[in-house]
Protein backbone atom coordinates (compact mmCIF):
# COMPACT_ATOMS: atom_id res chain seq x y z
CA UNK A 1 0.00 0.00 0.00
CA UNK A 2 1.26 3.45 -1.33
CA UNK A 3 1.22 6.76 0.05
CA UNK A 4 -0.50 8.14 -2.69
CA UNK A 5 -3.56 4.70 -1.66
CA UNK A 6 -3.88 6.05 1.87
CA UNK A 7 -4.15 9.45 0.92
CA UNK A 8 -7.40 8.46 -1.92
CA UNK A 9 -9.04 6.19 0.90
CA UNK A 10 -8.82 8.90 3.41
CA UNK A 11 -9.96 11.95 0.66
CA UNK A 12 -12.81 9.44 -0.50
CA UNK A 13 -14.06 7.89 2.44
CA UNK A 14 -13.14 10.47 4.77
CA UNK A 15 -15.77 12.92 3.10
CA UNK A 16 -18.11 9.92 2.81
CA UNK A 17 -18.29 9.48 6.45
CA UNK A 18 -18.57 13.26 7.84
CA UNK A 19 -21.17 13.52 4.67
CA UNK A 20 -22.86 11.12 6.16
CA UNK A 21 -22.88 11.91 9.88
CA UNK A 22 -24.00 15.64 9.08
CA UNK A 23 -26.94 14.41 7.02
CA UNK A 24 -27.95 12.05 9.92
CA UNK A 25 -27.65 14.60 12.98
CA UNK A 26 -29.59 16.87 9.98
CA UNK A 27 -32.03 14.24 9.79
CA UNK A 28 -32.33 13.41 13.74
CA UNK A 29 -32.82 17.17 14.26
CA UNK A 30 -35.14 18.29 12.15
CA UNK A 31 -37.30 15.97 11.70
CA UNK A 32 -40.81 16.62 12.33
CA UNK A 33 -41.94 14.06 14.37
CA UNK A 34 -39.41 15.53 17.08
CA UNK A 35 -40.75 19.38 17.41
CA UNK A 36 -42.48 18.75 20.33
CA UNK A 37 -39.89 17.01 21.84
CA UNK A 38 -37.49 19.56 21.61
CA UNK A 39 -39.63 22.06 22.30
CA UNK A 40 -39.74 20.60 25.53
CA UNK A 41 -36.20 20.05 26.22
CA UNK A 42 -35.40 23.63 25.06
CA UNK A 43 -37.30 24.31 28.53
CA UNK A 44 -35.65 22.25 31.30
CA UNK A 45 -33.67 25.08 32.37
CA UNK A 46 -37.02 26.71 33.49
CA UNK A 47 -37.99 23.21 35.25
CA UNK A 48 -36.86 24.15 38.45
CA UNK A 49 -36.23 27.35 41.16
CA UNK B 1 -19.34 5.83 52.40
CA UNK B 2 -16.41 7.70 54.72
CA UNK B 3 -13.97 4.44 54.67
CA UNK B 4 -14.17 4.53 50.93
CA UNK B 5 -13.30 8.49 51.26
CA UNK B 6 -10.74 7.87 53.71
CA UNK B 7 -9.12 5.16 52.24
CA UNK B 8 -7.80 6.96 48.64
CA UNK B 9 -6.67 9.72 51.05
CA UNK B 10 -4.33 7.35 52.99
CA UNK B 11 -3.02 5.81 50.24
CA UNK B 12 -2.59 9.65 48.49
CA UNK B 13 -1.17 10.66 51.73
CA UNK B 14 1.58 7.39 51.81
CA UNK B 15 2.49 8.00 48.25
CA UNK B 16 3.30 11.47 48.93
CA UNK B 17 5.57 10.58 51.43
CA UNK B 18 7.23 8.15 49.38
CA UNK B 19 7.43 10.44 46.65
CA UNK B 20 9.01 12.82 48.82
CA UNK B 21 11.50 10.54 50.41
CA UNK B 22 12.87 8.96 46.91
CA UNK B 23 13.27 12.78 45.26
CA UNK B 24 16.08 13.75 43.88
CA UNK B 25 15.49 17.18 43.52
CA UNK B 26 13.86 19.98 45.88
CA UNK B 27 10.53 20.52 43.71
CA UNK B 28 9.63 16.65 43.71
CA UNK B 29 10.63 16.71 47.12
CA UNK B 30 7.75 20.08 47.85
CA UNK B 31 5.44 18.14 46.33
CA UNK B 32 5.49 15.29 47.71
CA UNK B 33 5.21 16.86 50.73
CA UNK B 34 2.28 18.87 49.08
CA UNK B 35 0.38 15.75 48.22
CA UNK B 36 1.72 14.21 51.57
CA UNK B 37 -0.61 17.75 53.51
CA UNK B 38 -3.36 17.94 50.86
CA UNK B 39 -4.25 14.15 52.07
CA UNK B 40 -3.97 14.56 56.04
CA UNK B 41 -5.97 18.01 55.46
CA UNK B 42 -8.49 16.35 53.24
CA UNK B 43 -8.91 13.56 55.67
CA UNK B 44 -9.46 15.82 58.80
CA UNK B 45 -12.08 18.06 56.24
CA UNK B 46 -14.36 14.64 55.81
CA UNK B 47 -13.79 13.45 59.35
CA UNK B 48 -14.99 17.41 61.25
CA UNK B 49 -18.23 16.56 58.83
CA UNK B 50 -19.23 13.49 59.09
CA UNK B 51 -19.55 11.97 55.54
CA UNK B 52 -21.80 15.56 55.18
CA UNK B 53 -20.38 16.07 51.53
CA UNK B 54 -21.90 19.57 51.37
CA UNK B 55 -25.71 19.42 51.74
CA UNK B 56 -27.75 22.72 50.55
CA UNK B 57 -28.50 25.42 53.01
CA UNK B 58 -32.50 25.05 51.86
CA UNK B 59 -33.56 22.31 50.15
CA UNK B 60 -35.67 23.66 46.95
CA UNK B 61 -39.12 23.27 46.23
CA UNK B 62 -39.29 19.84 44.56
CA UNK B 63 -37.14 18.02 47.51
CA UNK B 64 -33.86 17.73 45.53
CA UNK B 65 -31.20 18.26 47.84
CA UNK B 66 -28.98 19.95 45.32
CA UNK B 67 -25.04 20.31 45.86
CA UNK B 68 -24.73 23.83 46.42
CA UNK B 69 -21.79 23.96 48.62
CA UNK B 70 -19.26 22.91 46.06
CA UNK B 71 -21.02 25.33 43.51
CA UNK B 72 -20.30 28.39 46.17
CA UNK B 73 -16.65 27.03 46.15
CA UNK B 74 -16.47 27.29 42.46
CA UNK B 75 -17.35 30.71 42.56
CA UNK B 76 -14.70 31.88 45.07
CA UNK B 77 -12.07 29.47 42.98
CA UNK B 78 -12.74 30.89 39.99
CA UNK B 79 -12.84 34.79 41.08
CA UNK B 80 -10.01 34.21 43.22
CA UNK B 81 -7.74 32.70 39.97
CA UNK B 82 -9.16 35.27 37.75
CA UNK B 83 -7.39 38.07 39.39
CA UNK B 84 -4.08 36.06 40.17
CA UNK B 85 -4.17 35.11 36.45
CA UNK B 86 -5.08 38.59 34.92
CA UNK B 87 -2.55 40.10 37.53
CA UNK B 88 0.07 38.00 36.28
CA UNK B 89 -0.79 39.15 32.75
CA UNK B 90 -0.92 42.62 33.25
CA UNK B 91 2.73 42.04 34.88
CA UNK B 92 4.22 40.17 31.72
CA UNK B 93 2.70 42.74 29.75
CA UNK B 94 4.50 45.16 31.35
CA UNK B 95 7.75 43.34 31.40
CA UNK B 96 7.46 43.58 27.21
CA UNK B 97 7.33 47.16 27.41
CA UNK B 98 9.61 47.53 30.00
CA UNK B 99 11.86 44.46 30.82
CA UNK B 100 13.83 46.07 33.92
CA UNK B 101 11.12 44.52 34.92
CA UNK B 102 12.36 41.05 34.86
CA UNK B 103 14.26 42.44 37.81
CA UNK B 104 16.97 39.45 36.57
CA UNK B 105 16.04 37.35 38.71
CA UNK B 106 15.07 33.55 37.10
CA UNK B 107 11.76 33.30 39.42
CA UNK B 108 10.65 36.04 38.09
CA UNK B 109 11.34 36.80 33.91
CA UNK B 110 9.10 36.39 31.26
CA UNK B 111 10.39 33.17 30.41
CA UNK B 112 8.61 31.60 33.37
CA UNK B 113 6.23 34.01 34.32
CA UNK B 114 4.58 33.58 30.55
CA UNK B 115 3.85 29.99 31.21
CA UNK B 116 2.12 30.56 35.16
CA UNK B 117 -0.17 33.52 33.27
CA UNK B 118 -1.40 31.14 30.39
CA UNK B 119 -1.93 28.14 33.17
CA UNK B 120 -3.24 30.52 35.48
CA UNK B 121 -6.04 32.32 32.89
CA UNK B 122 -6.77 29.06 30.73
CA UNK B 123 -7.12 26.06 33.63
CA UNK B 124 -7.13 27.66 37.18
CA UNK B 125 -9.53 30.88 35.68
CA UNK B 126 -11.16 28.48 33.35
CA UNK B 127 -11.16 25.60 34.62
CA UNK B 128 -12.55 26.54 37.52
CA UNK B 129 -15.02 28.26 35.84
CA UNK B 130 -16.13 24.84 33.98
CA UNK B 131 -15.97 22.82 37.28
CA UNK B 132 -18.66 25.41 39.06
CA UNK B 133 -21.24 25.78 36.11
CA UNK B 134 -20.99 22.28 35.66
CA UNK B 135 -21.37 21.02 38.96
CA UNK B 136 -24.24 23.61 38.77
CA UNK B 137 -25.71 23.08 35.34
CA UNK B 138 -25.86 19.04 35.63
CA UNK B 139 -27.57 19.09 39.12
CA UNK B 140 -30.45 21.43 38.05
CA UNK B 141 -30.80 19.95 34.44
CA UNK B 142 -30.98 16.83 35.34
CA UNK B 143 -32.97 17.33 38.86
CA UNK B 144 -30.94 15.15 40.77
CA UNK B 145 -27.90 16.17 43.32
CA UNK B 146 -24.88 15.66 42.14
CA UNK B 147 -23.18 11.96 42.35
CA UNK B 148 -20.37 10.72 44.37
CA UNK B 149 -20.55 11.92 47.75
CA UNK B 150 -17.02 13.26 48.63
CA UNK B 151 -16.00 12.49 45.11
CA UNK B 152 -16.77 16.05 43.39
CA UNK B 153 -14.86 17.54 46.36
CA UNK B 154 -11.97 15.28 45.36
CA UNK B 155 -12.55 17.07 42.00
CA UNK B 156 -12.66 20.62 43.33
CA UNK B 157 -9.43 20.14 45.46
CA UNK B 158 -7.57 17.52 43.59
CA UNK B 159 -7.94 20.38 40.65
CA UNK B 160 -6.21 23.25 43.02
CA UNK B 161 -3.69 21.00 44.20
CA UNK B 162 -3.16 20.52 40.03
CA UNK B 163 -3.20 23.96 40.24
CA UNK B 164 -1.14 24.56 42.93
CA UNK B 165 2.08 22.05 41.87
CA UNK B 166 2.13 23.26 38.04
CA UNK B 167 2.60 27.08 39.13
CA UNK B 168 5.43 26.53 41.82
CA UNK B 169 7.19 23.97 39.28
CA UNK B 170 6.87 26.77 36.45
CA UNK B 171 8.64 29.28 38.89
CA UNK B 172 11.20 27.11 39.51
CA UNK B 173 11.48 25.70 36.47
CA UNK B 174 9.99 22.72 36.22
CA UNK B 175 8.67 22.42 32.61
CA UNK B 176 7.97 19.80 29.86
CA UNK B 177 8.18 23.04 27.63
CA UNK B 178 4.67 22.07 25.72
CA UNK B 179 3.12 25.06 25.69
CA UNK B 180 -0.32 25.14 27.43
CA UNK B 181 0.76 21.60 28.61
CA UNK B 182 4.27 22.71 30.75
CA UNK B 183 3.44 20.51 33.68
CA UNK B 184 6.05 17.64 34.31
CA UNK B 185 4.56 14.04 34.29
CA UNK B 186 3.90 13.52 38.00
CA UNK B 187 1.68 16.44 37.88
CA UNK B 188 -0.04 15.20 34.71
CA UNK B 189 -0.29 11.55 36.34
CA UNK B 190 -1.99 13.54 38.79
CA UNK B 191 -4.48 15.70 36.68
CA UNK B 192 -5.51 12.35 34.70
CA UNK B 193 -6.41 10.70 38.50
CA UNK B 194 -8.54 14.29 38.62
CA UNK B 195 -9.70 14.24 35.18
CA UNK B 196 -10.91 10.68 35.40
CA UNK B 197 -12.80 11.13 38.76
CA UNK B 198 -14.78 13.84 37.42
CA UNK B 199 -15.75 12.33 33.91
CA UNK B 200 -17.31 10.14 36.54
CA UNK B 201 -19.45 12.19 38.82
CA UNK B 202 -20.23 13.90 35.87
CA UNK B 203 -21.77 10.61 33.99
CA UNK B 204 -22.85 9.02 37.35
CA UNK B 205 -25.12 12.52 37.73
CA UNK B 206 -26.45 11.93 34.65
CA UNK B 207 -27.16 8.26 34.77
CA UNK B 208 -29.82 9.00 38.02
CA UNK B 209 -30.96 12.08 36.41
CA UNK B 210 -34.51 12.81 36.37
CA UNK B 211 -35.47 14.18 33.49
CA UNK B 212 -35.56 11.68 30.57
CA UNK B 213 -33.95 14.22 28.11
CA UNK B 214 -30.32 15.27 28.11
CA UNK B 215 -30.16 19.37 27.79
CA UNK B 216 -27.77 20.53 25.08
CA UNK B 217 -25.21 21.90 27.80
CA UNK B 218 -24.74 18.69 29.01
CA UNK B 219 -23.68 17.53 25.96
CA UNK B 220 -21.13 20.43 25.64
CA UNK B 221 -19.75 19.82 29.16
CA UNK B 222 -19.54 15.97 28.11
CA UNK B 223 -17.44 16.69 24.93
CA UNK B 224 -15.49 18.93 26.89
CA UNK B 225 -14.66 16.73 30.13
CA UNK B 226 -13.80 13.62 27.47
CA UNK B 227 -12.15 15.30 24.70
CA UNK B 228 -9.78 16.85 27.65
CA UNK B 229 -8.77 13.68 28.85
CA UNK B 230 -8.06 11.76 25.60
CA UNK B 231 -5.94 14.89 24.99
CA UNK B 232 -4.02 15.53 27.88
CA UNK B 233 -2.76 12.00 27.84
CA UNK B 234 -1.63 11.12 24.60
CA UNK B 235 0.40 14.57 24.32
CA UNK B 236 1.35 13.99 27.98
CA UNK B 237 3.00 10.29 27.22
CA UNK B 238 6.32 10.66 28.41
CA UNK B 239 9.47 8.93 29.94
CA UNK B 240 10.35 10.40 33.46
CA UNK B 241 14.54 10.14 33.76
CA UNK B 242 13.66 8.13 36.80
CA UNK B 243 11.17 8.29 39.60
CA UNK B 244 12.66 10.37 41.73
CA UNK B 245 13.79 13.42 39.43
CA UNK B 246 10.90 16.04 38.13
CA UNK B 247 12.59 15.53 34.76
CA UNK B 248 11.00 13.67 31.80
CA UNK B 249 11.06 13.14 27.76
CA UNK B 250 8.25 13.47 25.82
CA UNK B 251 7.21 10.25 23.62
CA UNK B 252 7.44 11.93 20.42
CA UNK B 253 10.07 13.41 18.65
CA UNK B 254 10.45 15.94 16.04
CA UNK B 255 7.74 16.68 14.02
CA UNK B 256 5.54 14.43 15.30
CA UNK B 257 5.35 15.80 18.56
CA UNK B 258 4.82 19.06 17.15
CA UNK B 259 1.80 17.70 15.50
CA UNK B 260 0.76 16.01 18.99
CA UNK B 261 1.23 19.18 20.48
CA UNK B 262 -0.87 21.64 18.20
CA UNK B 263 -3.54 19.06 17.93
CA UNK B 264 -3.25 19.41 22.01
CA UNK B 265 -3.32 23.01 21.90
CA UNK B 266 -5.87 23.43 19.22
CA UNK B 267 -8.71 21.32 20.57
CA UNK B 268 -7.26 22.89 24.25
CA UNK B 269 -9.25 25.72 22.48
CA UNK B 270 -11.67 23.82 21.12
CA UNK B 271 -12.80 21.77 23.73
CA UNK B 272 -11.73 23.38 27.09
CA UNK B 273 -12.59 26.88 26.10
CA UNK B 274 -15.25 26.35 23.56
CA UNK B 275 -17.36 23.43 23.75
CA UNK B 276 -17.12 23.65 27.95
CA UNK B 277 -17.72 27.33 27.58
CA UNK B 278 -20.86 26.68 25.41
CA UNK B 279 -22.37 24.76 27.82
CA UNK B 280 -22.14 27.43 29.79
CA UNK B 281 -24.07 29.41 27.06
CA UNK B 282 -26.54 27.08 26.54
CA UNK B 283 -27.85 26.97 30.23
CA UNK B 284 -26.86 30.63 31.66
CA UNK B 285 -28.13 32.87 28.64
CA UNK B 286 -31.18 31.61 29.05
CA UNK B 287 -31.72 31.92 32.12
CA UNK B 288 -31.05 35.34 33.00
CA UNK B 289 -32.77 36.06 29.32
CA UNK B 290 -35.37 34.22 31.04
CA UNK B 291 -36.15 32.55 27.33
CA UNK B 292 -35.58 29.33 25.85
CA UNK B 293 -32.51 29.27 23.04
CA UNK B 294 -33.49 30.24 19.92
CA UNK B 295 -33.25 26.85 18.60
CA UNK B 296 -33.09 24.08 20.31
CA UNK B 297 -32.56 21.68 16.56
CA UNK B 298 -29.58 24.37 15.92
CA UNK B 299 -28.21 23.73 19.15
CA UNK B 300 -27.75 19.75 18.27
CA UNK B 301 -26.69 20.35 14.40
CA UNK B 302 -23.96 23.09 16.30
CA UNK B 303 -22.52 20.48 18.72
CA UNK B 304 -21.93 17.50 16.17
CA UNK B 305 -20.43 19.83 13.66
CA UNK B 306 -18.32 21.52 15.96
CA UNK B 307 -16.73 18.84 17.87
CA UNK B 308 -16.47 16.61 14.50
CA UNK B 309 -14.59 19.87 12.83
CA UNK B 310 -12.69 21.05 15.42
CA UNK B 311 -10.72 17.65 16.03
CA UNK B 312 -8.90 18.03 12.78
CA UNK B 313 -7.87 21.85 12.83
CA UNK B 314 -4.58 21.48 14.79
CA UNK B 315 -2.23 21.30 11.81
CA UNK B 316 -2.94 25.02 11.10
CA UNK B 317 -0.40 25.99 13.98
CA UNK B 318 2.04 24.50 11.55
CA UNK B 319 1.88 26.11 8.27
CA UNK B 320 5.35 26.14 6.35
CA UNK B 321 7.29 23.93 8.65
CA UNK B 322 8.29 19.84 8.22
CA UNK B 323 4.93 19.46 8.68
CA UNK B 324 3.34 17.51 5.34
CA UNK B 325 1.85 20.12 3.06
CA UNK B 326 -1.13 17.51 2.46
CA UNK B 327 -1.86 18.20 6.78
CA UNK B 328 -1.15 22.06 6.39
CA UNK B 329 -3.67 21.71 4.04
CA UNK B 330 -6.14 19.53 5.84
CA UNK B 331 -5.94 21.80 9.19
CA UNK B 332 -6.80 24.91 7.24
CA UNK B 333 -9.67 23.69 5.19
CA UNK B 334 -10.93 22.17 8.62
CA UNK B 335 -10.31 25.03 10.50
CA UNK B 336 -12.36 27.52 7.54
CA UNK B 337 -15.33 25.01 7.46
CA UNK B 338 -15.51 25.78 11.38
CA UNK B 339 -17.12 29.24 10.58
CA UNK B 340 -20.32 27.39 9.68
CA UNK B 341 -20.69 25.70 13.40
CA UNK B 342 -19.06 28.17 14.99
CA UNK B 343 -21.24 31.29 13.82
CA UNK B 344 -24.42 28.89 14.32
CA UNK B 345 -23.89 28.54 17.88
CA UNK B 346 -23.27 32.48 18.15
CA UNK B 347 -26.50 33.22 16.20
CA UNK B 348 -28.52 30.42 18.15
CA UNK B 349 -26.88 32.44 21.30
CA UNK B 350 -27.75 35.62 20.54
CA UNK B 351 -30.90 35.21 19.03
CA UNK B 352 -32.26 33.76 22.10
CA UNK B 353 -32.65 37.53 23.05
CA UNK B 354 -34.55 37.87 20.18
CA UNK B 355 -38.02 39.41 21.79
CA UNK B 356 -36.57 40.64 24.55
CA UNK B 357 -33.47 42.61 23.44
CA UNK B 358 -35.06 45.70 25.43
CA UNK B 359 -33.28 43.83 28.36
CA UNK B 360 -30.00 44.63 27.67
CA UNK B 361 -30.40 48.14 28.54
CA UNK B 362 -31.55 47.49 32.03
CA UNK B 363 -29.76 44.16 32.67
CA UNK B 364 -25.97 44.38 33.00
CA UNK B 365 -25.24 40.56 33.65
CA UNK B 366 -27.42 40.07 30.58
CA UNK B 367 -25.40 43.11 28.63
CA UNK B 368 -22.16 40.38 29.53
CA UNK B 369 -23.07 37.08 28.00
CA UNK B 370 -24.39 38.85 24.98
CA UNK B 371 -21.11 40.81 24.20
CA UNK B 372 -19.32 37.03 25.23
CA UNK B 373 -21.18 35.59 22.04
CA UNK B 374 -20.40 38.43 19.75
CA UNK B 375 -16.86 38.51 20.85
CA UNK B 376 -16.91 34.39 20.21
CA UNK B 377 -18.32 35.29 16.83
CA UNK B 378 -15.45 38.05 16.17
CA UNK B 379 -12.95 35.36 17.25
CA UNK B 380 -14.18 32.34 15.57
CA UNK B 381 -14.55 34.76 12.10
CA UNK B 382 -11.18 35.87 12.68
CA UNK B 383 -9.62 32.25 13.41
CA UNK B 384 -10.51 30.70 10.43
CA UNK B 385 -8.99 33.74 8.45
CA UNK B 386 -5.62 33.20 9.71
CA UNK B 387 -4.92 29.91 9.48
CA UNK B 388 -5.23 30.65 5.51
CA UNK B 389 -1.81 29.84 4.68
CA UNK B 390 -1.55 33.06 2.90
CA UNK B 391 -2.95 35.20 5.23
CA UNK B 392 -0.48 32.83 8.19
CA UNK B 393 2.55 33.94 6.53
CA UNK B 394 1.97 37.36 7.29
CA UNK B 395 0.11 36.27 10.89
CA UNK B 396 2.04 33.76 12.51
CA UNK B 397 4.30 34.50 14.79
CA UNK B 398 3.71 38.14 15.25
CA UNK B 399 1.33 40.07 18.06
CA UNK B 400 -1.86 39.44 15.85
CA UNK B 401 -2.20 35.87 17.38
CA UNK B 402 -1.60 37.06 20.15
CA UNK B 403 -4.34 39.41 19.98
CA UNK B 404 -7.06 36.99 18.63
CA UNK B 405 -6.57 34.52 21.58
CA UNK B 406 -7.19 37.98 23.95
CA UNK B 407 -10.57 38.95 21.64
CA UNK B 408 -11.54 35.26 22.65
CA UNK B 409 -9.74 34.51 26.07
CA UNK B 410 -10.83 38.12 27.73
CA UNK B 411 -13.75 38.73 25.24
CA UNK B 412 -15.55 34.97 25.06
CA UNK B 413 -14.27 32.81 28.17
CA UNK B 414 -13.96 35.78 30.15
CA UNK B 415 -17.28 37.48 29.90
CA UNK B 416 -19.12 34.57 29.59
CA UNK B 417 -17.62 33.11 33.20
CA UNK B 418 -18.48 36.90 34.87
CA UNK B 419 -21.99 36.24 33.46
CA UNK B 420 -22.25 33.21 35.46
CA UNK B 421 -20.71 34.51 38.37
CA UNK B 422 -23.05 37.26 38.79
CA UNK B 423 -25.86 34.89 37.55
CA UNK B 424 -25.12 32.53 40.49
CA UNK B 425 -23.39 34.46 43.38
CA UNK B 426 -27.29 35.86 44.52
CA UNK B 427 -29.09 32.54 43.92
CA UNK B 428 -25.85 30.30 46.03
CA UNK B 429 -26.06 32.40 48.68
CA UNK B 430 -29.86 32.56 48.72
CA UNK B 431 -29.82 36.62 48.31
CA UNK B 432 -32.42 38.40 46.90
CA UNK B 433 -29.94 40.14 44.38
CA UNK B 434 -26.43 41.21 43.72
CA UNK B 435 -24.82 43.64 45.51
CA UNK B 436 -25.18 46.18 42.88
CA UNK B 437 -26.22 46.27 39.06
CA UNK B 438 -24.37 49.50 38.59
CA UNK B 439 -21.05 47.90 39.45
CA UNK B 440 -21.94 45.03 37.24
CA UNK B 441 -22.12 48.06 34.43
CA UNK B 442 -18.99 49.38 35.38
CA UNK B 443 -17.11 46.52 34.79
CA UNK B 444 -18.84 45.61 31.66
CA UNK B 445 -17.24 49.41 30.54
CA UNK B 446 -14.07 48.26 31.72
CA UNK B 447 -13.59 45.16 30.34
CA UNK B 448 -15.07 45.77 26.95
CA UNK B 449 -13.02 48.82 26.38
CA UNK B 450 -9.99 46.71 27.74
CA UNK B 451 -10.47 44.28 24.75
CA UNK B 452 -10.93 46.76 22.59
CA UNK B 453 -7.65 48.74 23.45
CA UNK B 454 -5.71 45.50 23.65
CA UNK B 455 -6.95 43.61 20.24
CA UNK B 456 -6.47 46.80 18.06
CA UNK B 457 -3.24 47.88 19.83
CA UNK B 458 -2.04 43.68 18.94
CA UNK B 459 -3.82 44.13 15.14
CA UNK B 460 -1.59 47.24 14.42
CA UNK B 461 1.42 45.69 16.25
CA UNK B 462 1.21 42.29 14.56
CA UNK B 463 0.33 43.31 11.33
CA UNK B 464 3.19 46.24 11.39
CA UNK B 465 6.08 43.29 12.50
CA UNK B 466 4.79 40.86 10.51
CA UNK B 467 4.89 43.48 7.16
CA UNK B 468 8.81 44.26 8.58
CA UNK B 469 10.12 40.65 8.73
CA UNK B 470 8.93 40.37 5.20
CA UNK B 471 10.53 43.45 4.30
CA UNK B 472 13.37 43.25 1.87
CA UNK B 473 15.59 46.24 -0.09
CA UNK B 474 16.36 46.77 -3.44
CA UNK B 475 19.43 44.28 -3.06
CA UNK B 476 17.39 41.94 -1.50
CA UNK B 477 18.52 42.30 1.67
CA UNK B 478 15.88 41.85 5.21
CA UNK B 479 15.02 45.88 5.59
CA UNK B 480 15.07 45.62 8.99
CA UNK B 481 16.58 43.71 12.08
CA UNK B 482 14.90 42.01 14.52
CA UNK B 483 15.81 44.89 17.16
CA UNK B 484 14.20 47.04 14.67
CA UNK B 485 10.70 45.24 14.97
CA UNK B 486 10.99 44.67 18.88
CA UNK B 487 11.74 48.77 19.01
CA UNK B 488 9.01 49.88 16.75
CA UNK B 489 6.40 47.86 19.09
CA UNK B 490 7.15 49.62 22.16
CA UNK B 491 4.31 51.82 21.87
CA UNK B 492 1.83 49.39 21.40
CA UNK B 493 2.95 47.14 24.20
CA UNK B 494 2.17 49.75 26.57
CA UNK B 495 -0.87 50.34 24.67
CA UNK B 496 -1.55 47.02 25.19
CA UNK B 497 -1.17 46.92 29.37
CA UNK B 498 -3.69 49.99 29.26
CA UNK B 499 -5.88 47.85 27.84
CA UNK B 500 -5.10 45.12 29.96
CA UNK B 501 -4.69 46.99 33.71
CA UNK B 502 -8.40 48.16 32.50
CA UNK B 503 -9.66 44.70 32.37
CA UNK B 504 -8.02 43.20 35.63
CA UNK B 505 -9.57 46.85 37.29
CA UNK B 506 -12.90 45.25 36.38
CA UNK B 507 -11.85 41.72 37.75
CA UNK B 508 -11.46 43.89 41.04
CA UNK B 509 -14.58 45.54 41.45
CA UNK B 510 -16.41 41.99 40.45
CA UNK B 511 -14.71 40.29 43.42
CA UNK B 512 -15.36 43.04 45.45
CA UNK B 513 -19.49 42.70 44.26
CA UNK B 514 -19.62 39.02 44.71
CA UNK B 515 -18.33 39.35 48.50
CA UNK B 516 -20.60 42.23 49.07
CA UNK B 517 -23.33 39.62 47.33
CA UNK B 518 -22.19 36.79 49.54
CA UNK B 519 -22.34 39.13 52.58
CA UNK B 520 -25.86 39.75 51.95
CA UNK B 521 -25.37 43.79 51.16
CA UNK B 522 -27.11 45.47 49.10
CA UNK B 523 -25.72 48.60 47.72
CA UNK B 524 -27.84 52.23 48.13
CA UNK B 525 -28.39 52.88 44.47
CA UNK B 526 -30.96 54.24 41.52
CA UNK B 527 -32.30 51.03 40.06
CA UNK B 528 -32.13 50.22 36.45
CA UNK B 529 -35.75 51.06 34.66
CA UNK B 530 -37.63 47.68 33.61
CA UNK B 531 -40.93 49.61 32.12
CA UNK B 532 -41.08 47.90 28.73
CA UNK B 533 -38.70 49.95 26.08
CA UNK B 534 -41.76 50.67 23.92
CA UNK B 535 -45.15 52.24 24.96
CA UNK B 536 -48.14 52.72 23.06
CA UNK B 537 -48.32 56.10 21.87
CA UNK B 538 -51.22 57.15 23.55
CA UNK B 539 -49.42 56.00 26.80
CA UNK B 540 -47.40 59.02 26.89
CA UNK B 541 -50.24 61.39 27.81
Amino acid sequence: MTFEDVAVFSRTWGLVYMVAIFVGVLIYALRPGAKKKFRDAAQIPFKED
Amino acid sequence: MTFLTMLPLFLGGLLGLFVAAGASDTVLYAHGLLLFLFCVLGAFWVLKRGGDAGGPARVTDDGIEYNGAIVRAGVIATTFWGIVGFLVGLVIALQLAFPVLNFDLPWTNFGRLRPLHTSAVIFAFGGNALLMTSFHVVQRTCQTRIAGGFAPWFVFWGYQLVILMAATGYLFGVTQSKEYAEPEWYVDLWLTIVWVVYLLVFLGTLWKRKEPHIYVANWFYLAFIVTVAMLHIVNNLAVPISFGSTKSYVLFSGVQDALTQWWYAHNAVGFFLTAGFLGIMYYYVPKQANRPVYSYRLSIVHFWSLIFLYIWAGPHHLHYTALPDWAQTLGMTFSVMLWMPSWGGMINGLMTLSGAWDKLRTDPVLRLMAISIAFYGMSTFEGPLMSIKAVNALSHYTDWTIGHVHSGALGWVGMVSFGAIYFLAPRMWGRERLYSLRLVSVHFWLSTVGIVIYASAMWVSGIMQGLMWRAYDSLGFLEYSFAETVEAMHPFYVIRAIGGGLYVLGAFIMAWNVYQTTRGNLRDERPYETRPATQPAGAQA
